[in-house]
């Protein structure tokens, strides 16, 4: 039985738009527009879409490094006890923190350029009780070897390490407290692909030895196909499509998954599709277009898509759940 | 054959990567780069003769800078008196020496002052964003805006002229520059992800922007120091010499330059006036290599 570890339900984040000497507000970025989302424990749920779709907003909506402007984060502790983060306390979140951590795109920001790796490590390690100096060298030193790096290197400056062993170090600071979940944010993006493939291998390796959860962010669906369990297509704020990632690749319901699908480079010739290229640039998420978000650029749209927003309604391919947010799919509703 | 000595040769070149760039530590590549700039190092050189000669005075100079000697007045540079006697025969070379003490006092100690208050405030506000920050922002703006000249002159009318009023002035109207610039690193610097990392395991906002962001913020920080300390040095010469700086009995590089209103003096008598002119413009030229050296080897866009 697959149990949840977090439920996400109506998760809204507006970012406010300000303007003129005043400073006010003129309107407001729909960054994370109404989110639904089962995470369950044990998997690795992809979160797919364009540049600027929200999705790393989202990931910080769940940690609150941002905090969101409506909506409820629950974690599921493994016995079953539901906690709703969002209303908490700030000193509150503590035990939560420690459960949910997050691994940053950009190495070349993740690392304090003026500390250690073991200098900027040790202080989230003392506020979770680990008081004596050994015992967290010691913890670093494992995680470091976990990672393949050599302990020693904990007491070196971030600039003496390349891109790979930097995201590496990001993943050992995720790790340091024993986490449940990791929101890996294009963990691996700004890696060279030969590097990337070794930092993937590395994130499943752990996955499987400390039995962690992902909400694995990408805009490259070609990677998710093999990673992920399920996989979540976002546009504009909102998730549109959720299903087992091999039904997004095989029974694509939505008209923008089967886009950025048909985006993928394919190396096999034989399965080239045709590719559909999609018109105009993303909708600016401070004025969504009305009704279905995603008709100005929809090659399938019809009248009602310019009127009525679609909701995300379940469907079933293969067996599978499979929840899509579109007016045009003919297959029958299941609730 | 080839291919293996090929590879032997990667692996010394490797080798001796590793060596070289785990070696080199970040804090000597600002040293080597500081070193290389000729006048910075020349700066530096005066500027700590100056001042280690100020802070020995009195084994430098057997006079005593407030005795008053009748029998020697006006005298001009000799042996005995390297620099000549002022109008009342007291050394002027003895008073150039104890001069420097209050004013480099007065200088660097308003410039750090001020910058602890505007680093205390800017990077908090700076930080924590909101409508602290906008209060902040508010305040400083007036203290910037507010004449320094008028503000002396309040002060001195109120409280009378004193050492520690004229520093207050300097600190009240000096630290809305520093906690500008604190406040513009933190902006830039608390979107960078390690500090979202930091703030993802609760860490306190005390622990974040004072311990670990504040030492990137820090190189600005310290030129405008070294700048600040140069400008307030000239603005205490100035307001001295207008004779509303520090009460004319204590010995300050501006308080001795002060004796050149006289227009007999400065027509006739140079050396009461020369030497020390002559030093504060050094002494703050010095300063000012000195912020320019640590500008350009902090800065990681000149970084090679
Ligand atoms: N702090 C903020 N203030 C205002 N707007 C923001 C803020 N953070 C993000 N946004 C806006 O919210 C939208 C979503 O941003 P987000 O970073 O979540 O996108 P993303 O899907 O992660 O994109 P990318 O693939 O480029 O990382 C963007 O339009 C962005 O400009
Ligand atoms: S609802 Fe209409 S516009 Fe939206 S995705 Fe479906 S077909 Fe396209
Ligand atoms: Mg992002």
């Amino acid at each position: 039985m697959k149990k949840e570890i977090l439920k996400l339900r109506g998760v809204k984040v507006h970012f406010p738009v300000q303007a003129g000497v005043f400073n006010r507000v003129v309107g407001h970025v729909l960054a994370v527009d109404g989110v639904d989302l089962d995470i369950f424990r044990g998997e690795v749920l992809g979160l797919a879409g364009e540049s600027g779709c929200g999705k790393t907003t989202l990931g910080k909506a769940i940690l609150r490094l941002v905090e969101p402007t409506d909506g409820e984060v629950k974690y599921i502790s493994q016995d079953d006890d539901e906690t709703e983060l969002t209303s908490l306390e700030k000193k509150d979140m503590d035990p939560f923190r420690k459960k949910l951590q997050i691994v940053f795109q950009d190495p070349h920001s993740s690392l304090n350029p003026s500390f250690t790796i073991f200098g900027s490590l040790q202080d989230p390690l003392k506020k979770f009780g680990i008081k004596s100096k050994e015992e967290r060298r010691k913890i670093i030193g494992d995680l470091l070897e976990a990672v393949n790096m050599r302990r020693e290197y904990m007491d070196r400056y971030p600039h003496e390490f390349s891109g790979g062993q930097r995201q590496r170090i990001g993943i050992v600071r995720a790790l340091c407290l024993e986490p449940e979940l990791i929101v890996c944010d294009e963990a691996v993006s700004a890696l060279d692909v030969s590097i990337q493939a070794q930092v993937l291998k590395l994130l499943m390796q752990l996955k499987k030895e400390k039995n962690l959860t992902y909400l694995f962010i990408t805009h490259d669906l070609s990677v998710t196909e093999y990673l992920c369990d399920r996989i979540a297509v976002m546009y504009l704020g909102r998730i549109v499509e959720l299903c087992a990632s091999e039904d997004l690749y095989n029974n694509t319901l939505h008209p923008y998954s089967e886009a950025l699908i048909s985006a993928i480079p394919v190396a096999d010739l034989d399965k080239q599709t045709k590719r559909i290229v999609l018109e105009g640039d993303v909708p600016s998420p401070v004025n969504p277009p009305k009704g279905c978000p995603f008709h100005p650029r929809c090659p399938k749209a019809t009248d009602i898509c310019k009127t009525e927003v679609p909701t995300l309604k379940k469907y079933s391919t293969n067996g599978n759940e499979h929840y899509a947010s579109c007016h045009l799919i003919d297959l029958p509703e299941i609730s | 054959m080839a291919k293996s000595s090929l590879d032997k040769k990667f692996d010394q070149i490797r080798k001796r990567e590793e060596e070289k760039t785990f070696s080199t530590k970040k804090r000597s590549r600002i040293v080597n780069k500081f070193l290389n700039n000729r006048l910075a190092v020349l700066g530096l050189i005066i500027f700590t003769i100056i001042i280690l000669a100020s802070i020995f005075a009195p084994l430098l100079s057997p006079y005593d800078p407030m005795r008053v000697d009748l029998r020697s007045m006006r005298q001009p540079p000799s042996f005995d008196h390297w620099f000549g006697t002022d109008s009342t025969g007291r050394d002027v070379f003895t008073r150039v020496l104890f001069g420097g003490r209050v004013s480099i006092f007065i200088g660097l100690g308003s410039a750090i002052l001020s910058a602890v208050v505007g680093i205390a405030v800017g990077c908090y506000a700076g930080y924590k964003g909101g409508w602290i920050d906008v209060i902040a922002l508010r305040i400083s703006e007036i203290f910037m805006s507010f004449p320094q000249i008028i503000l002396v002159l309040l002060l001195v009318s109120i409280t009378g002229q004193s050492l520690f009023n004229l520093m207050a002035i300097f600190i009240l109207t000096g630290w809305g520059g520093m906690y500008r610039l604190a406040r513009a690193r933190m902006l830039s610097l608390r979107e960078e992800e390690y500090v979202q990392a930091l703030r993802s395991f609760g860490l306190s906002t005390f622990t974040i922007c004072y311990k670990h962001m504040l030492p990137n913020a820090l190189s600005p920080i310290m030129v405008n120091i070294t700048l600040s300390t140069a400008m307030f040095i000239l603005t205490e010469a100035g307001l001295s010499f207008l004779g509303l700086g520090v009460p004319l009995n204590i010995p300050t590089w501006g308080n001795i330059l002060n004796v050149a209103q006289d227009i007999l003096i400065l027509q006739n008598y140079w050396w009461m006036w020369g030497p020390v002119g002559i030093v504060i413009s050094v002494f703050v030229l010095c300063v000012n290599f000195i912020g320019d050296g640590l500008r350009d080897s902090t800065d990681p866009s000149q970084q090679g």
